[in-house]
């Protein structure tokens, strides 16, 4: 592609002062969204992968706020807008979530209001966002409720949230999402609570939707398997850092970061033949709180290949490891040069 | 392997749960849901039996109604041990009180299932209240012994619940639920809440149980590589009825039930080179209140025929095959399905 991110991310923090000190999600995150392709974030729980969804759309839960860094969103119509210099309720924002980044949930409910029927609740959203009358409204919202594949559109126009499945109400939520054919779409665990069968239902619906609507989706899972099923690249997080980004496939094939092959080694995989009698290779400890401070690698302490005297001393920075492939590891020669130098200015 | 000599430790008949449904505002009763309806299972002695299948297909229910904390609306719960046998369905008060020491749960939500005004040793000691020839010493001994047992150490024992991570928290849970040395312990998805490094973590502990102490666990589940690597036998349920059951290896490779293939077939793979082709099921998630006559998975069913719809088929051993194999579909020896590479 010659083609430059729609999305470009540098530098983000989010962060809050706390009674027990400073809470920080966000470390300075770097990330591109390719256009009209599919990025998945993974990492484990409390890494910080629904706090980057909600920085993107401007939506931090207060008191947390941005705090550094740079959104830029370049949908080539209109000039490049940095999003986290925008104030996040003001009018140049709204107008941008909602029609030109949309946000789907692990729990639909969230996004609906449970008092309103789901047609009217996507039809507000053309009302507003596209100055559609009433009825055309009504009928673009039937549509996308078709599109999504609602069994009986028209009558579950008028169904109350809680009366669907969950399977028809993550329908009925990606199909509000995309009611104003956003640029950017952001699914945050989007299939989650989902039973396999419907999750491989709603899986190939967004995989369809991305590819007829040229969209780009970022999609946040912690399951190794809808990654490999639906993504072109991949971003791994871990406190609040991006620590490898790469294509897909070099992520599976050629993992670089310790804590990469550390979980997709302990992933118990359908299919493995690996029996019970066989332990599984199980990473130790578990992510640190954001309000963690740890000196050099924020993987230290859990690395089974962690150098003493190195990797508790100076912080990586993310590099080339391969091209295309970066990673936050001093193991590898460029990011020890990368971020000695660093340390030295 | 299932060995021939092993007895087992459970054997369930016809184990049925009806729960009322009661209208929106009156509360008055206007039907019921058959949750679990005639479910027949053995379990071995120290084996690992999975069960799985779609949410409200009747996991837990089952879980539950074998250890009794739901009353089961019928059925047997024979249980086989060293001092006999006895049907944990018909037991009265104390004696469930005494045979609860035997068989133990552990829960999905390792928040919600920890009392968060007592500290750690209070939580695993309860168990052992019941033993009253313990001295406060011999207690706290073997409170720290358990510990030890799930990857903690006595430095934890005064701390609350709330100080803890997910994985630290299912540990202490597990702890508890081992206090007394059952024979059987229910897991019902108990590493789902979990991240893939403590689910690993946990899983190993698992196993490692049941190698010293030869406990025997019902392994309920969504997550089918999950399943694969922990399960000796598997049973997959639908509907609250069995509709296949067979040893894992030959359930994943050789599913004899359609509804098998599906699931199956619907896992994503975790390699970006493997694209398992899916085998389409229509519709959504079935719903025990609105049970289709016949056979139970016959509107979502692709290779449905006339018979399906009128009548139920049993679980029965499928023929031409080497080693049990139950299935619940008429067509069972006649489809190939597809299962795991
Ligand atoms: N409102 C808040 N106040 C304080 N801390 C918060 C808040 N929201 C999130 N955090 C903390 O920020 C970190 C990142 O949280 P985030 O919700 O982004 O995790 P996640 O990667 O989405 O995890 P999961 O996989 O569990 O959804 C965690 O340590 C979390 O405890
Ligand atoms: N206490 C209860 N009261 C009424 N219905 C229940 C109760 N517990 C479970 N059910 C119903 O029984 C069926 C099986 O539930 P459950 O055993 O929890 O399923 P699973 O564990 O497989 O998801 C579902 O339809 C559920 O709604
Ligand atoms: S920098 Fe050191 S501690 Fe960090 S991931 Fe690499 S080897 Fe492990
Ligand atoms: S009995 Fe008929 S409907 Fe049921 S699983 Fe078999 S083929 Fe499908
Ligand atoms: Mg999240
Ligand atoms: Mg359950």
């Amino acid at each position: 592609m010659t083609d430059g991110p729609i999305i470009s991310i540098r530098g983000l923090e989010v962060a809050a002062r706390s009674r027990h000190g400073m809470l920080r999600p966000l470390r300075g995150i770097d990330l591109d969204l390719p256009r009209a392709a599919t990025t998945g974030l993974v990492g484990e729980s409390g890494c910080g992968k629904s706090m980057t969804a909600r920085a993107l759309l401007n939506i931090t839960p207060s008191p947390m706020r941005i705090t550094a860094g740079s959104i830029v969103l370049d949908d080539r119509k209109t000039p490049p807008v940095d999003l986290a210099a925008l104030d996040p309720d003001g009018a140049p924002m709204r107008a941008i979530r909602g029609r030109r980044l949309a946000m789907i949930f692990q729990e639909p409910m969230t996004a609906f209001s449970p008092v309103h029927t789901i047609g009217n609740q996507i039809a507000e959203m053309l009302l507003i966002h596209e100055k559609l009358d009433k009825r055309a409204a009504k009928e673009r919202s039937i549509e996308m409720l078709e599109l999504v594949g609602m069994p009986n559109p028209r009558q579950h126009f008028d169904a109350h949230p809680f009366k669907l499945s969950g399977g028809m109400r993550q329908r009925a939520m990606i199909a509000m999402a995309l009611a104003c054919k956003p640029d950017v779409l952001v699914a945050d665990e989007p299939t989650t609570a989902l039973d396999v069968t419907i999750q491989a239902q709603i899986l190939e619906l967004l995989q369809r939707l991305q590819q007829e609507l040229g969209m780009t989706v970022l999609l946040i899972t912690h399951d190794l398997g809808v990654v490999a099923r639906t993504t072109r690249r991949v971003a791994v997080m871990y406190l609040g850092e991006v620590v490898e980004e790469t294509t897909t496939e070099a992520l599976f094939d050629a993992p670089r970061h310790p804590y990469t092959q550390g979980l997709l080694g302990s992933v118990p995989r359908l299919g493995s033949r690996r029996g019970k009698r066989e332990r599984l290779p199980a990473m130790r400890g578990s992510v640190p709180s954001a309000l963690a401070e740890l000196p050099g690698c924020a993987f230290q302490p859990r690395c089974p290949k962690a150098v003493a005297g190195l990797c508790d001393v100076v912080k990586p920075q993310m590099a080339e490891v391969a091209p295309g492939h970066r990673a936050r590891c001093l193991l590898y020669p460029e990011v020890l040069a990368a971020s000695v130098a660093l340390e030295a200015a | 392997m299932i060995e021939a000599q092993t007895a087992p430790l459970l054997e369930i008949r016809g184990l049925s749960k009806r729960f009322p449904i009661h209208s929106g505002l009156s509360r008055r009763v206007t039907g019921e849901v058959r949750a679990i309806d005639g479910i027949d299972l053995n379990i071995t002695r120290g084996e690992t039996l999975g069960l799985v299948g779609e949410s409200g297909c009747g996991k837990s229910t089952t879980g539950r109604a074998i250890l009794r904390a739901i009353e089961p609306s019928a059925g047997e719960i024979l249980f086989h041990d060293r001092d006999g046998t006895v049907d944990v369905a018909k037991l009265g008060r104390t004696e469930l009180k005494r045979i609860r020491r035997k068989m133990q749960m552990v829960f999905q939500d390792p928040y919600a299932s920890l009392n968060p005004r007592m500290n750690v040793e209070e939580i695993i000691a309860e168990p052992l209240i019941c033993l009253d020839h313990l001295t406060h010493k011999q207690r706290r001994d073997r409170v720290v012994e358990l510990l030890e047992l799930v990857g903690l150490n006595a430095s934890y024992l005064l701390r609350y619940p709330h100080t803890f991570s997910g994985g630290q928290r299912q540990r202490i849970g597990i702890a508890r639920a081992l206090a007394l040395e059952p024979d059987f312990v229910v897991c019902d998805e108990a590493v789902s809440a979990l991240d893939v490094s403590v689910q690993a973590q946990v899983l190993n502990l698992l196993s490692d149980i049941q190698e010293r102490l030869g406990t025997t666990y019902l392994f309920i589940s969504h997550d089918l590589g999950v399943i694969e690597h922990q399960c000796d036998r598997v049973a997959v349920m639908y509907l609250g009825r069995i509709v296949e059951f067979a040893e894992t290896e030959a359930l994943l490779r050789t599913p004899k039930m359609p509804y098998v293939e599906a699931l199956l077939s619907a896992v994503p793979e975790p390699d970006p080179h493997v694209r398992r082709e899916r085998v389409a099921i229509r519709g959504e998630v079935a719903d025990p209140a609105n049970r289709p006559s016949g056979c139970p998975f016959h509107p979502r069913c692709p290779y449905a025929q006339e018979v399906c719809k009128s009548t139920v088929p049993p679980l029965r051993q499928v023929e031409g095959v080497t080693g049990p194999h139950l299935a619940a579909c008429h067509f069972a020896e006649a489809l190939s399905l597809r299962g795991v590479a």
